[in-house]
């Protein structure tokens, strides 16, 4: 069937060159690979993941009518109901509620939806993992990076949050916000990671994550402030800052919030909200996470090494 | 001549399980009752080194390992022993457009498609146009994939992924979809990539595949390498080895037949390799009166002793054993041959064509069809016996597919005809570039 007639006359047999390409590009698949290895080959494919973040963000809104405004309103949702339940039911009387809550909140929302989507990313693409060779922590990453989109769609929603309030923002204190995103970011792509190969391996962690996410964002100082917990708990509120997205909500919360103070209570002492230290004191506590959050990625890829072996196998 | 893929020593362990546990709960249950999972080897100590520009053939039954291994070649399981080194840059068609996304546009899933493969967005804007004029899609690329036809999201799929330039392109089966047309593009393409010197593994069940486009083929059987040669060689082991599970099945089934042959019923499509027979066949059977038995069939030729099948352009002989207990006039014996592939009918023949005719037969007798030569390629062809009137509105015996020989063709004609041929070139001008035909 392959006749003579069929081939184009033009194309010439290159032999010489594409042999000599072949050769520049060595590509080596081994059981196992290091995590130096993987961080290359992320880099390698790093349009791979623009792709599929980009393919994130138009999927997830895809035949809404609202389409991306979905992500601005969520907060915009949020915001309404703690406000009804903080300020309203409970008075806990923080002033400028919209933009101590928003400036938590979209970190958070941050870290939550990259945990959540990630989760399912190699189980949900499995068409993809099953026939197509590419360095799969690309998928738990590209929800990690179409996050981080939302996350600065989010930011005009705290923008007109801050404009329509008229609140100003502390220069001395603002530039933390850089150093809690890429420490979140850090911390969001270990878990993605490892939680995307484990819910290869065990369907049910999804629907763990789902449950422990509830939990694990009250007990993140969000929707309430750090200093009163912190305050009554005493020499213990280190236990606190076991949470190692409370230093990251901390950072954000003082470098656009600001307020370390409230109203006065009941007694004339005005209330704590967020600790009154100093930026080494943000910087430390985000240097301690950061440096766990390196930790936590280092192993999650080494999970995700031994794993994704058998991925095309157990999905 | 450079390695372009370096397999060493490979083995693949999967764990069986008859019923998967996919929850945490059933993990841990299993792990505490010890039971569950059985190892099992889907590839063994598989060692094959493929030079550059050299387009392999990957054969073996199903569960053979052979997808397995071409996975492994692509990066998509990694080998739980030793290793695989492949040079250059890969792109796999296990499946065509296996990352499109239904919600996406033709236009944007040949992006997100590329960049899977391994493609810049600055080198698909270039190619962009061809992939869309060799999908033949130019009047649906921006509407939405999910609207596509099955032939149309083919044709996307193997565009793109033929268009990603790759060092080495590995293949499953996937030129089996779309129409005869595409089909033959697909093909077309191959070829460029042979004559472009770039390394080709391909997956298939079709013999007449591998010997039409592959240099070598290796032969996979229960996980381990059996053969790896030049695609004549090699197809001769896989059908051998294919043949010996055929006989043992063949084997067993008889004797559950034997069984059951004491009653008188019978049913259609007992030959199991042959596809269902015709009805004609099965009312034949079921008509036979029996005033004629056939006691025995034996399909003979001169090399039975040392191989189970024969080679194209060989003789055969069917020999047909009857016994008649009372005087029979009226008797035409008669073979069928049939190609098991589509259950056709390839030949057939009787006494009575033949002008020998049988005047009248009593008691036991012999019957030999000889062939002086058989004009056939690959294949498992099925035999029907049968014997009748002249006029066949009398069945005595019947046989429906339950005899077949085997033909292994030792060089790279394909198809399924021998026929003997010969070829004369005139050239008038510059001879063109030569292709992989020859």
């Amino acid at each position: 069937m392959i006749a003579a007639d069929s081939a184009p006359a033009d194309r010439s047999p290159e032999t010489g060159t594409a042999a000599d390409a072949a050769l520049e590009a060595p590509t080596l698949v081994m059981s196992r690979s290091s995590v130096l290895g993987h961080l290359r080959l992320v880099v390698r494919y790093h349009e791979l993941l623009v792709a599929l973040v980009r393919k994130e963000l138009k999927v997830r809104y895809k035949g809404s009518t609202l389409g991306f405004l979905w992500s601005l309103l969520n907060p915009l949702l949020y915001l309404a109901v703690f406000y009804y339940v903080f300020e309203v039911v409970l008075e806990a009387g923080i002033p400028n509620f919209a933009v101590f809550l928003l400036s938590g909140l979209l970190a958070w929302n941050l870290f939550s939806s990259s945990l959540l989507t990630g989760t399912g990313a190699i189980v949900d693409n499995g068409a993809l993992v099953k026939k197509v060779y590419f360095p799969r922590e690309i998928l738990p990453l590209a929800n990690v990076g179409a996050s981080l989109i939302h996350f600065f769609l989010q930011l005009i929603v705290m923008a007109f949050a801050l404009v329509i309030t008229r609140w100003s923002v502390d220069p001395a204190y603002v530039w933390l916000v850089l150093p809690a995103l890429i420490v979140l970011l850090l911390l969001a792509s270990a878990f993605a990671i490892f939680l995307a190969a484990a819910n290869v391996y065990a369907r049910d962690t999804r629907h763990l994550v789902d449950v422990l996410m509830l939990a694990w964002f009250w007990l993140t100082p969000i929707a309430y402030a750090y200093s009163l917990l912190a305050s009554r708990l005493g020499d213990r509120s280190w236990v606190m800052l076991l949470n190692p997205v409370t230093s990251v909500t901390l950072a954000m919360q003082r470098g656009i919030y600001g307020r370390t103070y409230g109203n006065p209570g009941p007694d004339g002492v005005p209330q704590a909200l967020i600790p009154d230290e100093n930026q080494l004191w943000y910087l430390r506590n985000l240097g301690i996470v950061g440096a766990g959050a390196l930790i936590l990625l280092v192993l999650a890829v080494m999970v995700f090494d031994r794993a994704e072996g058998n991925f095309a196998e157990e999905i | 001549m450079s390695v372009a893929i370096d397999v060493r020593d490979v083995s693949k362990r999967f764990q069986l399980q008859g019923d998967r546990p996919s929850s945490l709960k059933e993990r841990v249950v299993r792990r505490r009752r010890g039971t569950g999972s059985t190892p099992f080897w889907a590839l063994r100590d598989v060692t094959i080194e493929i030079d550059a520009g050299e387009t392999i053939g990957l054969l073996g039954h199903n569960g053979s390992g052979k997808s397995t291994l071409l996975k492994m070649i692509g990066g998509i399981l990694k080998p739980t022993e030793g290793e695989v080194r492949v040079r250059g840059r890969i792109a796999s068609l296990l499946e065509l457009g296996a990352g499109f996304h239904p919600e996406l546009t033709g236009r944007e899933n040949v992006f997100l498609n590329g960049a899977i493969l391994g493609l810049s967005k600055k080198q698909l804007e270039t190619r962009f146009d061809d992939i869309v004029e060799f999908a033949e899609l130019e009047g649906f690329i921006d509407t939405q994939v999910r609207n596509y036809s099955s032939g149309m999201y083919a044709r996307l799929g193997f565009a793109v992924a033929v268009n990603v330039d790759p060092d080495v392109l590995l293949i499953d089966e996937v030129l089996a979809v779309g129409d005869e047309n595409f089909q033959r593009k697909c093909l077309d393409r191959v070829s460029e990539f042979q004559q472009q010197a770039k390394t080709i593994v391909i997956v298939s069940h079709s013999p007449d595949l591998m010997r039409k486009i592959c240099s070598r083929v290796a032969v996979l059987d229960h996980g381990r390498l059996v053969a790896f040669g030049t695609p004549g060689t090699a197809i001769r082991t896989f059908r051998e080895h294919l043949l010996e599970q055929q006989v043992e099945r063949r084997a067993r089934l008889e004797a559950k037949h034997s069984d059951q042959q004491s009653d008188d019923a019978t049913a259609a499509g007992r030959g199991d390799s042959a596809t269902p027979s015709l009805s004609h066949g099965a009312t034949q059977e079921a008509k036979r009166n029996f005033k004629v038995r056939i006691t025995e069939i034996e399909v003979e030729h001169p090399h039975q002793d040392r191989r189970p099948y024969i080679y194209p352009g060989e003789p055969l002989s069917i020999r047909i054993r009857f016994d008649a207990d009372e005087p029979v006039s009226d008797v035409v014996f008669g073979i069928g041959i049939y190609d098991n592939r589509d259950g056709r009918d390839l030949f057939g023949i009787n006494t009575e064509l033949l002008g020998r005719d049988v005047e009248s037969v009593s008691g036991p007798g012999e019957v030999v069809f000889e062939i002086e030569s058989v004009p056939l390629l690959d294949g498992t062809y099925p035999i029907t016996v049968g014997v009748h009137s002249h006029d066949e509105g009398t069945v005595y015996d019947w046989s429906e597919q339950r005899h077949w020989f085997e033909v292994m063709n030792p060089d790279r004609r394909v198809g399924t005809v021998a026929m003997p041929v010969s070829v004369k070139v005139s050239v008038q001008h510059q001879p063109p570039s030569s292709t992989l035909a020859s």
